[in-house]
C-alpha cells in the first residue's frame, strides 16, 4: 500500500467507515499491516473475546449466529471472525461459516469476516489476531472467533480469547478421547451441541467425570448443553461466559491474560518474520551437512548467534 | 506473503439449485482463490455488505429463477450506493442472450450462460478481479 494510501485508510477507519476495517484486515492478512496496527493499537483493548472451537460440524457457526444474536438483543455491536483452512495444494479456500450467520449480515452494528487458514496450523489464521484487534479499535464490544474444524491440536484460540469454548457433540468418541491432551485442556466452558441427541446424557456424564480427575485452577469449566439451531441453552452459555469474565476479573487473570496475548502476538510477528528469512537461507547442496548443521548455517547467515 | 483474491459467489432469489454455484465455486477454490459462499436465498442488500466486510474483489452471482433483470440490476444499485463499484461483479445462470447483453449494459461485467467452459470464467475472474486486487493493495 502507498504512504497515502495507508493514511486514507487510517483516517476512514477512524471516521467508522467499515470498508476501512475490510481493507485493513487485508492488508494485515497480506503482510502490509504493521502501520496500520501501529496507527489503531491504541483504540483497542476494550472488547471481549470468545473463542469457539470444536471438531468439524460440531456447530461452531450456528452456536457463533446463537451468540451475536443474544449479544445484538443487549445492544453490544459484535464482530466475528470464523476461520476455515486453505488448501494444501491450490493455497484457495472455500470460506463457508457465513451461511449461518444470513440474518446478521445487514444489521450494521454487526461486522463478519471469513478468513483461509492459508497453512497457519494452529486452528486460526495467521492474521486473526490482527483481525481480533481491528475490530476491538472499530468499537466493537463482543468479538466472536471461530476456529478451524478442530483435530485435536489446535489449541492457539486460548492465547487469543478470553474465554475459550470448546463445543463437543454426542456420539463422536467416547472417555478416552476425552483424557487426551489438547483442546479439551483449553476449555474455559465445555458445549454438548445438539443436545437432543440420545447420547447426550452419556457425553455430559463423560465430561464431568473427566473434570473430577483432571486439574485445574480456581475456575473450574462450566459445562452448558444447546441446541444452537433452537437457540436453546443459549442464555445459559451466555450466563456462563459472563461468569468467567467476572471471574478473569476478580481474580486477576484478565491482566495476566492480556499479557498472554501480547506475548503470543509478538512471538508470531517474530516467528513469522524469521521464518520468512530462513526461507531465504536454505542450503540444500552437499554443503549443507546435515539438518542441524544447515539450520545453524542459515541463522548465523543471519546474524543470529545461538 | 501475496494478496489473494477473494470472491464472494452468492445466491439470490427464490430458487433453491445451488448446485451451479458450488461448481463456480469450487472450481476458483481450485485455482486457488479465497471463495466465501453465502447459501442461498440472499438478498441484494445481503450480497454487497458481505463483499463489502469480506473486502471481495469480485462477487459472483447465480439466478436460475428468472429474476435476473430484477435482482442483478438491485446489486449494482447497492453497489453504487455503498461506493464499492470497484468490485468486479458478475453473473451466471439461465439468462437468454438479449438479456445479458442488456446487464452489461447496465455494468455487470460479465454474464456466462450455461455450459460456459469453467475456465473461461476462472480466466475472467483471475484477469478482472486480479486487477482491483493490484489497485487496492
Ligand atoms: N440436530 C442439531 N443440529 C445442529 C445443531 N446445531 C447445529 N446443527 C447442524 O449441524 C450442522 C453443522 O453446523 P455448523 O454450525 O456449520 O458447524 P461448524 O462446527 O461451524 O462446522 P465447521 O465450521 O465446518 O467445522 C448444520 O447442519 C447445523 O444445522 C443442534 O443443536 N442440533
Ligand atoms: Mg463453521
Amino acid at each position: 500500500m502507498t504512504s497515502d494510501g495507508t493514511l486514507e485508510l487510517i483516517r476512514d477507519f477512524r471516521a467508522g467507515r467499515p470498508r476501512a476495517l475490510a481493507r485493513a484486515i487485508t492488508a494485515c492478512e497480506s503482510g502490509n499491516g504493521a502501520r496500520v496496527v501501529a496507527e489503531l493499537y491504541a483504540l483497542a483493548g476494550n472488547a471481549t473475546t470468545v473463542g469457539i472451537t470444536g471438531p468439524p460440524g460440531v456447530g461452531k457457526s450456528t452456536l457463533s449466529a446463537a451468540l451475536v444474536r443474544k449479544a445484538r438483543t443487549l445492544g453490544r455491536r459484535v464482530g466475528v471472525i470464523s476461520v476455515d483452512p486453505s488448501s494444501p495444494f491450490s493455497h484457495g479456500a472455500l470460506l463457508g461459516d457465513r451461511i449461518r450467520l444470513a440474518e446478521h449480515f445487514t444489521d450494521p452494528d454487526v461486522f463478519i469476516r471469513s478468513m483461509a487458514s492459508r497453512g497457519h496450523l494452529g486452528g486460526l489464521a495467521g492474521a486473526t489476531a490482527d483481525a481480533t484487534l481491528l475490530m476491538d479499535a472499530f468499537g466493537f464490544q463482543f468479538i466472536v472467533v471461530e476456529t478451524v474444524g478442530a483435530g485435536q491440536s489446535e489449541v492457539e484460540i486460548a492465547e487469543l480469547a478470553q474465554t475459550t469454548i470448546v463445543a463437543l457433540q454426542p456420539g463422536s468418541g467416547d472417555s478416552v478421547q476425552l483424557l487426551k491432551a489438547g483442546i479439551v485442556e483449553i476449555a474455559d466452558i465445555f458445549v454438548v451441541n445438539k443436545g437432543d441427541h440420545p447420547m447426550a446424557d452419556q457425553l455430559r456424564r463423560e465430561i464431568r467425570s473427566m473434570l473430577q480427575i483432571s486439574e485445574h485452577g480456581a475456575w473450574v469449566p462450566e459445562l452448558v448443553t444447546t441446541q444452537a439451531v433452537h437457540g436453546q441453552g443459549i442464555d445459559e452459555l451466555w450466563d456462563a461466559i459472563e461468569r468467567h469474565a467476572a471471574y478473569l476479573v476478580e481474580s486477576g487473570e484478565l491482566e495476566q491474560r492480556k499479557r498472554e496475548r501480547f506475548a503470543y502476538q509478538v512471538r508470531s510477528i517474530a516467528a513469522g518474520r524469521i521464518r520468512a528469512l530462513v526461507d531465504g537461507r536454505i542450503d540444500v547442496g552437499s554443503a549443507a551437512g546435515d539438518p542441524y548443521d544447515a539450520a545453524s548455517q542459515a541463522l548465523a547467515s543471519l546474524g543470529i548467534e545461538e | 506473503m501475496a494478496r489473494r483474491l477473494r470472491i464472494v459467489v452468492a445466491k439470490a432469489g427464490l430458487d433453491g439449485h445451488d448446485r451451479g454455484a458450488k461448481v463456480i465455486a469450487r472450481a476458483l477454490r481450485d485455482a486457488g482463490m479465497e471463495v466465501i459462499y453465502t447459501g442461498l436465498f440472499q438478498t441484494p442488500e445481503q450480497i454487497v455488505q458481505t463483499a463489502i466486510q469480506e473486502d471481495a474483489d469480485g462477487i459472483g452471482l447465480s439466478i436460475l429463477s428468472g429474476a435476473h433483470m430484477t435482482l442483478f440490476p438491485l446489486v449494482l444499485e447497492q453497489l453504487r450506493a455503498q461506493g464499492a463499484e470497484d468490485v468486479v461483479f458478475f453473473g451466471g445462470g439461465t439468462i437468454p442472450p438479449d438479456d445479458a447483453a442488456a446487464l452489461k449494459k447496465m455494468g455487470v461485467q460479465e454474464v456466462f450462460t450455461p455450459g460456459a467452459p469453467l475456465q473461461e470464467i476462472v480466466d475472467f475472474v483471475e484477469r478482472e478481479c486480479g486487477k482491483r486486487a493490484l489497485l487496492s493493495s
